[in-house]
């Protein structure tokens, strides 16, 4: 493919840069993990986040409970061994169990908090809400892998498929610099028309004429030539133009794929947007965030389970191979997981009639690649998924294993427009020193 | 004053007193007039200018002037039948009588509104949470004051002073627009909404004093969804004395509300920090770029670039009753404000000393507003909270839009702030790589133009006459006519291939036309 020359500077770009930031603030990459005198992992170079839009049940997931009676499992109460010993999923995951050495499942993350809003801004900043907006962890990826910290890729560093996640501001106080680039379209569309990359209809050869049209017409641009304003302007278009002409159609074109290698992720939406994510994995950009939305399950629980497990079990197991195959996978951090769990008790009367509500108190996420040992369980849920009785894991601890795995020390200082004195992420959480970062897997 | 005008005028502009002379006036852009000072405005701008070296901008065209004063007046572009009134009038006092009927549309209290509920973080949901029945009637009562031209005075002693419940008394949400309810949280609120300051600048004493002022506001909810009544916490009965933020000391009786202590001390003529603060802002809404900038950055750090145009904005506001279209009057028709955008000088001050128009792309929701306007496909808006979700009806404009919570990718392409934290820059109307693309090549603006049932209407009224169609599409999209050079331009393109390919060339014609400077930017 005729990418790859680019992907490997852009890689190299990426790693002088983490080098010199962690050098520069900290003395070296062990205090960015803490003194421990083994020889550290590589960092891990790119981020898919699989965000579980609305909540995923945890039950039926990553933490099956199939002793706990049909009161908890419903009709999804048969498990699966899965590929490491002692390790078993909800049966409704059978793909995903053949791959379970490559990630590890956290069965004790906690926050408490059962409202989408707050859950989400939790989950993805690592904090309570407070006076300032914080940044979601790509936005914060964006500001220390960038373009500030040598990032050259031909697409933004921080990218969205397919749309925003619309409950508050990403980069919050970072601003728009550092907000995602949405794609917009339809990944498993006969063409992934990216918003402003891939355009319907309109030939190369007219792209060509009508540009050429509006500078010829630009009347304004001639009269003011000395506006650094208009000349900023043009930059852009310069840029927009080498975006849409140059690499970027090509990347985003998921015909250049097999037909197998498509089948193998599944002709879905979501599926086709795990295929998309790996592309942009193999040119080095450092975070994708996959907004896969449909988990708020009130009423119909199961009829969706039964529908969207296969394919999300499919997309996830055959990424996961797919970025072991490539040796993409251990510079790859992938996790999964949305605001909250749902309700282990299943919710049988009017008018819910078998759903499951909001449940933040317990519940999982996966996370693998980058450095992550997988086959691990972390923390444990009691015996009805209602509460944790081991290891509990708040939302900085997550967030801030996976900056630790990308070089970005927790503690580091943030910048922030008001200039206050602010850390990357809080050492406390709802008032209580954090659990700590995930070194179980991070050894 | 008149008099006193002429005598300046004789001193300022006496053949020596140009700096430079100015290139000729550029087609179609600018007018040739010699500078004529129109208010006490221009005599301290071009004062300053004089003194630095400074050649001013020329006079902008009538053209200019017509689609600017729309854009900045009532955040609307305006329609074609509506500039050629406009040039056939010979009345020489047409600018102005245009901005006194802009100053009075609905669509004033529109765009004006907007403008406030960002400085106001009017937003249903996280991490504002007014929730939408707050967030509507917080808007109301905001579109309601621009609408009677309440006195500013007014406007802010309610924000700062009423109690009761956010259905019922809608400016308590002042109170509630806040992440947080500490009284820390609220007076950094207060000091940057009506003085202009960050109270992370001011010494730790002072911030404390001013916190005491609110530390007796209480919340409580009813049992109504999402109702709450802000008053002053009855538990609390004592006195207190507290220090106000100019030093002098207070003592407030047992039972009496601080916060109207602290708003007679700030409301009052007397108190500069106040004027300043809504002249300054005012000042930088309409001309791009505040006396002291950024706007509310205000403090010992950041004098203002001309304190005596300052002083005098104040002292006119102060002398009106707080009459804030009257400074919109006096700011709209000097000469400073209708300046041609094209710089004459290199100074690397010209800018900041006000020499020319300020340049500034359009702001999202005018954007949109205006792609609309011209080509007719609508946008669509909805509620996410609560369930079931509410849409906006489609013939809505997005600049009515009272809640920051109703968003949609554009918008947020283009800048709309978030409303998280009420500061003037958390707008952002840089224009970016991604905004480019989007405007260049997104199916979005694509369907706009293809899907127009007016590109069909002025190729319809052509005829396959291609100057007449440049003409509506010039008309129709910036609001003048061609010039020549354009029109050959124009012409050639939409002729180029036959009659097979003149839907094809439209398109294409007024795709340039969308993505020029002239359309993106107001200028």
């Amino acid at each position: 493919m005729d990418l790859q020359p680019t992907r490997r500077d852009v890689m190299k770009a990426g790693l002088v840069g983490a080098g010199a930031l962690a050098l520069g603030g900290l003395g070296g990459p062990q205090a960015v993990l803490g003194a421990t005198a083994k020889p550290q992992r590589k960092l891990a170079k790119s981020v898919i986040q699989i965000w579980m839009w609305g909540g995923p049940c945890h039950v039926d997931t990553f933490d099956p409970k199939p002793n706990a009676g049909e009161e908890i499992t419903g009709p999804l109460k048969d498990v699966v061994n899965t590929n490491v010993d002692g390790i078993q999923l909800n049966a409704s995951l059978p793909l995903l169990a053949k791959q379970a050495d490559k990630f590890s499942i956290i069965r004790s993350m906690t926050h408490g908090v059962n409202a989408h809003e707050t859950a989400s801004y939790l989950m993805q900043t690592g904090r309570m809400p407070g006076r300032l907006v914080y940044p979601c962890a790509g936005a914060v990826v964006s500001l220390f892998k960038g373009y500030e910290h040598g990032y050259q890729g031909i697409v933004p560093p921080y990218i969205v498929l397919t749309k925003p996640q619309g409950r508050f501001s990403e980069a919050g106080f970072l601003g728009h610099k550092h907000k995602p680039f949405c794609t917009g379209g339809d990944p498993n569309g006969s063409r992934f028309v990216v918003e402003g990359i891939v355009a319907q209809g309109v030939s190369d050869e007219r792209q060509r004429s009508r540009r050429a049209l509006m500078h010829d017409l630009d009347s304004l641009g001639r009269a003011n030539a000395r506006s650094r304003q208009l000349q900023h302007f043009d930059q852009t278009e310069t840029a927009a133009y080498d975006m849409m002409f140059g690499k970027a159609r090509d990347l985003f074109d998921l015909s250049k794929e097999s037909d197998e290698m498509r089948e193998r992720y599944g002709r879905t939406k979501f599926g086709q947007s795990c295929l998309m994510a790996r592309r942009l994995v193999e040119i080095g950009v450092p975070y994708i965030t996959i907004n896969y939305g449909g988990w708020d399950t009130h009423k119909q629980h199961f009829q969706t389970m039964n529908r969207k497990l296969p394919e999300m079990d499919k997309a996830m197991a055959t990424l996961f191979t797919d970025l072991s195959d490539r040796g993409l996978l251990d510079n790859t951090i992938v996790w999964w997981g949305g605001e909250f769990g749902r309700g282990p008790k299943v919710q049988w009367n009017p008018p819910w009639n078998g759903g499951r509500s909001h449940y933040g108190k317990c519940f999982s996420v996966l996370l693998g690649g980058g450095g992550f040992a997988g086959g691990h369980v972390i923390g444990e849920s009691d015996d009805r998924a209602m509460n944790v009785v081991d290891r509990p894991v708040y939302p900085p601890d997550l967030i801030g294993s996976i900056y630790a795995r990308m070089g970005i020390d927790p503690n580091q200082a943030m910048p922030n427009p008001r200039g206050l004195d602010l850390k990357v992420l809080p050492s406390e959480f709802k008032g209580k020193p954090t659990a700590g970062l995930l070194k179980e897997i991070m050894a | 004053m008149q008099k006193q005008l002429a005598l300046v005028c004789g001193v300022l502009f006496s053949s020596a007193a140009i700096a430079a002379p100015p290139a000729p006036p550029v087609k179609p852009f600018e007018q040739a007039e010699p500078v004529k000072l129109q208010n006490a405005i221009d005599v301290h701008v071009l004062k300053q200018l004089k003194a630095n070296d400074i050649t001013p901008a020329h006079l902008c065209s009538e053209e200019v002037f017509f689609r600017r004063v729309h854009i900045d007046v009532i955040g609307t572009v305006p329609r074609d039948w509506q500039i050629r009134d406009f040039l056939k009038n010979k009345d020489p006092k047409k600018r102005a009588k245009l901005i006194d009927q802009l100053l009075n549309k609905t669509e004033f209290a529109d765009y004006w509104a907007l403008k406030w509920c960002d400085l106001l973080r009017v937003k249903a949901e996280f991490p504002i949470n007014l929730w939408p029945n707050g967030a509507q009637a917080y808007h109301r009562w905001i579109h309601r004051s621009i609408t009677d031209n309440k006195p500013y005075d007014q406007f802010a002693r309610e924000l700062l002073t009423s109690s009761g419940s956010n259905f019922r008394v809608p400016p308590v949400n002042f109170y509630r627009a806040m992440q947080g309810k500490a009284p820390s949280t609220i007076a950094a609120s207060v000091a940057l909404t009506f003085m202009g300051e960050r109270i992370e600048n001011w010494p730790q004493h002072r911030r404390e004093n001013m916190e005491l002022f609110f530390s007796r506001v209480a919340f409580k909810p009813t049992a109504e969804w999402k109702e709450e009544i802000v008053h002053l916490d009855p538990a609390v009965f004592a006195p207190l004395d507290a220090t106000l933020p100019n030093g002098q000391r207070v003592h407030i009786k047992a039972g009496q509300d601080p916060r109207h202590v602290f708003a007679d001390w700030l409301i009052t003529d007397s108190n500069l920090y106040f004027s300043r603060n809504i002249a300054n802002r005012v000042w930088a809404w309409l001309i791009g770029r505040g006396i002291i900038h950024e706007p509310d950055d205000a403090g010992g750090h950041n004098p203002p670039i001309n304190p005596e145009l300052l002083t005098y904005l104040q002292n006119e506001l102060v002398q009106s009753d707080y009459n804030l279209k009257h400074l919109f009057r006096l700011i709209l028709n000097s000469r400073t404000y209708q300046q041609s955008s094209i710089s004459q000088s290199n100074h690397p001050r010209a800018e900041a000393m006000f020499a020319h128009y300020i340049m500034r792309r359009l702001e999202a929701e005018v954007l949109i507003d205006a792609l609309v306007g011209i080509f007719g496909p609508t946008e669509k808006y909805s509620s996410m909270v609560p369930e079931p979700f509410t849409f906006i009806p489609e013939e809505h404009r997005t600049i009515t839009l009272a809640d920051g919570s109703i968003s949609s990718s554009f918008l947020e392409l283009f800048g709309r702030p978030a409303r998280d934290t009420g500061y003037e820059n958390e707008r952002n109307n840089h224009p970016t790589d991604a905004q480019r693309m989007h405007m260049l090549n997104s199916t979005h603006i694509q369907k706009k133009i293809t899907r127009s049932w007016r590109v069909r209407d002025w190729m319809r009224k052509a005829k396959g006459d291609t100057k007449r169609l440049t003409l509506l599409l010039y008309a129709n999209i910036l609001t003048r006519r061609p010039t020549s050079e354009e029109e050959a331009v124009a012409v050639k393109y939409l002729k180029n291939g036959g009659r097979k390919n003149l839907k094809n060339n439209t398109h294409d014609l007024a795709w340039a036309l969308v993505n020029s400077k002239e359309f993106m930017f107001r200028h």
